[in-house]
């Protein structure tokens, strides 16, 4: 079962790119492209909860294209993360929430980190590649 | 593309499966962003006016569409973010999700649009899509006394639409 995770990003509650990690896609941006994206990203969240019929619209959580899904999870103070990934994808709330716990850790505790900036912490990123990997690993071996 | 698969001028519609009270509204637009139509089963909650809301939305779904056209992970070669793209041209998003609502969007060869925004466990609706675009063409586009690029005041649509959409979510 394809469970090919193709990019992640995590921007922070101004909108801001703080992380993009890219994972064989062949969409492979710039620095410029992924700053861009994020913001954009950022702006239509806001703009669909506007656009709600009902009341309490927390933003968009997964956005269904011809080659890729979005998924995308909010946390409560703001700071957003999306995974690109292959269309019908499996359980990537669940990676997204473990991916936010690994922020809270490496990243929040990390008393040389500043907040609302990019991301430079090594342990970051070495839990976050055996997390992907793991999740690579589980579904092609089912 | 999908579009032009089946050969029938009226498919049959798409099985119902729903309890007939998940539909919220339905957009449609047209390629210069003028709203053909804008109807409303289950009253929204209405904080701007019809006008700004027309326009947020058609802004919402240009912007989504260069987005993804710039995310997609499977080609190389691609524009600058917020080139105009022609209907068809890159990868185009089908629906999006969030917690309280289910947009889904087609995009035809002719550049009209149509939006569905439903209940959030709806499933997909790109069957359904491909049928209220056949109604618009069998009722709207084929009435000599509409005028294209004009607000859509047909009533004979208005009904089939509803109907069906009473019936489909």
């Amino acid at each position: 079962m394809a469970a090919a995770i193709y990019s992640l990003y995590i921007i922070n509650k101004s909108g801001g790119l703080i992380y993009y990690k890219d994972y064989g896609s062949a969409g492979r941006m710039d620095t410029n492209d992924s700053l861009r994206v994020a913001s954009l990203w950022h702006s239509m969240h806001a703009i669909s909860q506007q656009l709600s019929p009902v009341s309490g619209c927390s933003g968009i959580e997964l956005l269904q294209a011809d080659t890729f899904d979005l998924h995308c999870y909010q946390s409560l103070t703001g700071t957003k993360f999306f995974v690109v990934c292959e269309p019908g994808t499996q359980h990537m709330e669940s990676l997204l929430k473990y991916i936010y716990e690994l922020y809270t850790d490496y990243v929040l505790k990390n008393p040389f980190y500043e907040m609302e900036m990019p991301i430079r912490c090594e342990l970051f990123d070495i839990n976050l590649t055996q997390a992907v990997q793991k999740d690579r690993v589980a579904f092609l071996g089912r | 593309m999908q579009f032009f698969g089946g050969s029938e001028i009226s498919p049959s519609p798409p099985v119902p499966t729903a309890s007939g009270n998940n539909g919220h509204m339905i957009y449609m637009f047209n390629r210069n962003g003028v709203c053909l139509l804008y109807r409303e089963w289950n009253p929204p909650l209405r904080t701007l006016n019809a006008q700004q809301d027309h326009k947020l939305m058609f802004g919402l779904l240009f912007s989504l569409k260069s987005l993804t056209v710039k995310m997609d992970p499977t080609s190389a070669e691609k524009g600058n973010l917020g080139v105009p793209q022609l209907p068809g041209q890159g990868c185009s998003f089908h629906s999006f999700r969030t917690n309280t609502y289910k947009l889904s969007f087609m995009e035809s060869p002719s550049g009209i649009k149509i939006i569905l925004v439903t209940h959030p466990r709806t499933g997909d609706l790109w069957d359904s899509l491909k049928y209220i675009y056949n109604l618009y063409v069998e009722y709207v586009v084929k009435n000599p006394l509409y005028t294209p690029g004009s607000p859509i005041r047909c009533q004979l649509f208005n009904t089939t639409l509803d109907q069906y959409m009473r019936g489909i979510a």
